[in-house]
């Protein structure tokens, strides 16, 4: 992981936002036990504590039985493990007649994550390539647009949008929350894109027009090879996006298409008899799984993915 | 006209998202939001009507309070304990990923399941009120969920809770660029530590800080799936946002126009906050851009 | 060869159009049914649905009307609409007719004879617009019903109240047993049905016509109507400072399991009782109009049906209109949901004590009011709700206060 990143180029031009995590620039420490030892590893250790609490809650409330819940203490570890709640949340959890649990959500979410997560990164990234190496009239305005739209409250847009998709076909359907997911992602991508494009020599293009490549193949044969890691980036930042939405799902997904998320809210409002609280927990953790793995697994990347995202030209 | 052709067609997509999402669909918004549209569009203008109602609506009045709470708090915690939290990270300690990774993995997790383990947390009968109750501190009380002074606050507890690690991480990226140099510099000079940071360091860190900033300015108009998650917006309308307004008002309650003239305010809110930044980050930098290439 | 691949091709061609005739269309439902008594109600419909050869998908929505209401509304307007959807009749689905996007279910009614038995006649009426019929009520409901636990008066050691006034003096003895006096949940639905089930008790039936559909500006600001404020405030002060719950049906449990003394509720609750094996008079007791006065409205739910270009989906919508209205299929779905039949004339021996109660109460026209559904619209609605669920969890408001706010809203309703 390392090693690519230092061979990679910043994500960034703006040297104040780069990510560098290997050289820490405090002062350095004495003693073990020193009062400035015991000062920063206790508040870091009370705050992780407080950031992990939450996680702790779910898991082991989701492999608790309902009687052990109602009894005991949310922060007991429980006496007896069980992972029904976990496939009654999988499987069979219930929203009226409707008794899939939310792996029917899961793959609605796959099929919402991959076309969207592709198309929005392909147009951004030669959206991003057109704004760094080939200007035209006009191009910064629409970036400028662009970038705006990052940040217009979804409310406004939601109505209109319901519209364009009834006008052509697409309400209710796979394809149109997908065509919602890639407008929305469009500015941070395309950000995303412009940033890394621009942070790449001018030499390296201009050798290649020399050469007498057009559009497309400088951006095949030099761009694509070189910029690896950056879709990378793009792909985390598209993937915990995605999948964490639930505004879009809810409206333009159609119910047989609800993503987990929406599901997941589902399951948890409509409680026949009582309330299964482990199921609850053992459903939101199996939503919560695919971007936690993908965190995990991303390590730094997903630090740079998010910082990239958030720092503008 | 033909110059740049390919690239022209390669931009299309983004040149019809920002021309007819972004610009045209905001302009429908605002123009119906002065028609008397129910549950359809009509073009039936009503001047500032939905505009007056909504002003005298306490529900909308309760809304922009309790975005201005989460606002305020989640700026002032999260800059706070997030720059806090980079500090301390940042004084060459061990486990420093594994604290890292601790502090912001809940910013992968969807503000639907952000809502739903702190509601189970703060949750009267079983969460943390229940346990240190029976700890003997029987008269503890955590209800802040049930109780419409406190539920927004909840909701501010939970989104710190998921985006503080974004911050931690922007502030670590930050303090990393700052010079060795100058650290050695303030060291030479026997300037302590929180000085140097307070004095130099953050002053240094200008546009991380106003980065950050806008950034959670632009979630705290959009909070919604955690408001619907964890209060549904009560107790009664105690935790209702502005979000969920346009919502219930444009669907829920076949009220269209009102719903948009609501979502105009969010919109001009924004652009309040945005126009000024837009201008002091791009404004003073193109001049350095590079010259664009044919 | 040439004989037999004709054959084969005549052969196809038959079994095809035999196809074609059975043909099973999947419809996709919408509903916001998803409690135990009310999932059970809607699998009556969905297994009579099922039998006659199509196939109910159930597209089923937590959190009540004022969550599912929203994504249902929006996916008509998104033009791919569902194959059926629940939505009150009245004022809401006007507007969606009067642009054309519900299916005329006229014809099927005239055949039917739907004018002839459905009972009583306005739930038909507020489904017509110009004189077309475009939704199918499926049962009679009525809010004005108060739920007692009956183990939990037992437990404080009072005698279960007979009606409102008996159980707000049983109250505090609830409270030193540990009992929670009244059960609600959290949306604002609930407090503002619930308000309305006040106005009728305390006020009685003129009170709230003169309020709801005279829109008489001197009662609502009047002494009359002061009391019924003042009556839901103090409703305000018998529920559990610290509630947490948000579901009408979770509300309903802590009274089946006597953790809560009451709930004012809707004849659906009777659905809870029922799954949790209970019975009227033994566990808990039902009383109409707060035990005060006697008077039901007759709202209930509809089943509306999008336009749809597919003549197989249209088919297959007006069979699914049909058999929603069937005989057996009322009883069986609304002995399940705690409402009564729409249908006057079908046997209900099966049905329990509070369902007798009431159909004895609808026997006489004049106990029966219209439903907020019908005097307002969505939008007015969803204010008064807003201002009861308010006014329920902020005691700072005062009666008066919210009463003058009620008044603006009524007199501001279009």
């Amino acid at each position: 992981m390392k090693d690519v990143k230092k061979r990679s180029l910043p994500v960034n031009s703006a040297s104040t936002s780069s990510i560098d995590f290997t050289g820490p620039n405090g002062p350095k420490p004495k003693r073990v036990f020193s009062t400035r030892n015991i000062v920063v590893y206790g508040f870091l250790i009370l705050a992780a504590m407080y950031y992990l609490l939450p996680l702790y809650v779910m898991v082991v409330t989701s492999l608790k039985g309902m009687p052990e819940i109602r009894m005991g203490n949310i922060f007991s570890p429980p006496m007896e493990i069980t992972f029904e709640p976990w496939v009654k949340a999988w499987d069979s959890a219930c929203t009226g007649l409707y008794c899939e649990g939310l792996k029917v959500g899961f793959w609605n979410s796959v099929q919402i994550l991959i076309p969207s997560t592709v198309i929005s990164i392909v147009i951004a990234s030669v959206n991003g390539y057109a704004l760094s190496f080939w200007r035209f009239k006009g191009s910064e305005i629409f970036f400028t647009i662009l970038l705006f739209g990052a940040f217009i409250p979804y409310q406004v847009l939601i109505y209109p949008l319901v519209i364009i998709l009834r006008e052509t076909g697409l309400f209710s359907s796979l394809a149109g929350v997908t065509l919602v997911h890639v407008i929305f992602g469009m500015p941070i991508l395309t950000l995303l894109f412009r940033n890394y494009f621009a942070s790449v020599p001018v030499e390296l293009f201009k050798a290649a027009r020399v050469d007498g490549a057009g559009f497309w193949r400088i951006f095949g044969q030099i761009m694509l090879p070189m910029s690896l890691p950056i879709f990378i980036v793009a792909i985390i930042i598209q993937i915990t996006g995605i999948w964490n939405d639930f505004l879009f799902g809810v409206i333009y997904a159609g119910t047989k298409n609800f993503p987990m998320t929406v599901q997941l809210n589902n399951i948890v409002n409509s409680t026949q008899g009582v309330k299964e609280y482990n199921v609850n927990m053992a459903a939101t953790l199996l939503t919560a799984a695919l971007p936690l793995f993908v965190y995990f697994v991303s390590g730094k990347l997903f630090v740079r993915g998010i910082a990239a995202g958030a720092v503008k030209g | 006209m033909f110059r740049n052709l390919h690239s022209k067609i390669a931009a299309l997509p983004m040149i019809a998202t920002a021309l007819f999402i972004f610009v045209g669909c905001s302009l429908w918004s605002v123009f119906y939001s002065f028609t008397s549209s129910r549950s359809l569009p009509v073009e039936k203008f009503v001047g500032f009507d939905q505009y007056i109602r909504l002003f005298k609506s306490s529900r909308w009045a309760i809304s922009i309070e309790n975005v201005a709470i989460y606002g305020v708090c989640s700026l002032v915690f999260s800059l706070s304990v997030g720059f806090l939290l980079a500090v301390f990270l940042d004084q060459k300690i061990r486990f420093e990923n594994t604290f890292r990774t601790i502090f912001l993995y809940p910013f992968a997790l969807s503000f639907i399941v952000t809502g739903l383990v702190w509601q189970w947390i703060l949750n009267q009968n079983f969460g943390i009120q229940k346990v240190i109750q029976d700890l003997g501190f029987e008269g503890f009380e955590l209800n802040i969920l049930s109780n419409r002074d406190y539920a927004i606050y909840a909701i501010v507890v939970a989104g710190l809770w998921q985006g503080t690690g974004l911050v931690m991480a922007l502030m670590l990226a930050g303090l990393r660029g700052i010079d060795e140099d100058i650290w050695k510099a303030a060291r030479v000079d026997g300037i302590p530590a929180w000085r140097t940071y307070l004095f130099i360091v953050i002053p240094m860190m200008r546009p991380v800080f106003v980065t950050t900033l806008v950034l959670i300015a632009a979630g705290i108009v959009k909070v919604y799936d955690l408001v619907v998650a964890l209060t549904g917006g009560g107790p009664g309308v105690s935790s209702e946002v502005p979000a969920k307004y346009v919502y219930d008002y444009m669907f829920g309650r076949g009220s269209l126009g009102q719903g948009l003239a609501a979502s105009t305010v969010m919109l001009t809110t924004v652009l309040i906050i945005l126009i000024p930044w837009g201008y002091m980050e791009f404004g003073e930098r193109r001049e350095k851009k590079k010259p664009a290439s044919e | 060869m040439r004989v037999s691949s004709r054959i084969t091709a005549i052969a196809g061609a038959i079994s095809m159009s035999l196809v074609g005739l059975a043909q099973a269309t999947d419809l996709e439902v919408t509903h916001w049914w998803t409690s135990g008594g009310e999932a059970a109600a809607v699998k009556q419909f969905a297994d009579a649905f099922n039998k006659g050869g199509d196939n109910w998908i159930d597209g089923a929505i937590a959190g009540s009307g004022g969550v599912a209401r929203p994504v249902i509304i929006s996916r008509i307007l998104g033009g791919e609409p569902m194959g059926a959807t629940q939505l009150n009749h009245g004022r809401q689905a006007e507007e969606l007719v009067e642009a054309g996007l519900m299916l005329d279910l006229t014809e099927l009614a005239d055949k039917e004879g739907w004018r002839d038995f459905v009972r009583p006649s306005k739930l038909l009426d507020s489904c017509t617009v110009d004189g077309k019929i475009y939704c199918a009520p499926v049962n009679i409901h009525s809010w004005q019903w108060m739920w007692t636990s009956l183990d939990a008066f037992k437990k404080a050691g009072v005698d279960a109240p007979k009606d409102w006034y008996e159980f707000v003096k049983a109250a505090p003895k609830l409270r030193e047993a540990g009992i929670i006096p009244l059960a609600i949940g959290g949306q604002a639905w609930q407090s503002g049905g619930m308000f309305g089930v006040m106005t009728v008790g305390i006020g009685g039936a003129d009170l709230w016509k003169a309020v709801n559909v005279e829109k008489n500006m001197d009662v609502v600001r009047g002494p009359e109507f002061a009391k019924v404020w003042q009556a839901f405030s103090e409703a305000r002060d018998l529920a559990d400072p610290n509630n947490s719950i948000q579901n009408w049906n979770d509300a309903t449990n802590q009274v089946i399991t006597a953790k809560a003394g009451a709930q004012i509720m809707g004849d659906w609750a009777q659905g809870e009782f029922s799954v949790a094996g209970q019975t009227a008079g033994v566990e808990y007791d039902c009383l109409p109009g707060l035990g005060i006065a006697p008077v039901l409205d007759t709202a209930g739910d509809a089943f509306y049906f999008p336009k749809n270009d597919d003549p197989d989906v249209t088919a297959a919508q007006l069979r699914m209109a049909s058999m929603m209205l069937s005989k057996e299929v009322q009883v069986a779905f609304n002995l399940k949901k705690g409402s009564l039949p729409v249908r006057a004339d079908v046997d209900i021996t099966a049905a329990n004590g509070c369902m007798k109660k009431g159909l004895e109460i609808l026997k006489n026209a004049d106990n029966i009011l219209p439903s907020g559904d019908q005097t307002f619209n969505s939008d007015t609605i969803g204010q008064l709700e807003d201002l009861s669920t308010e006014f329920w969890s902020d005691k700072s408001i005062t009666p008066e206060e919210a009463q003058s706010r009620y008044a603006e809203i009524i007199e501001s309703a279009q």
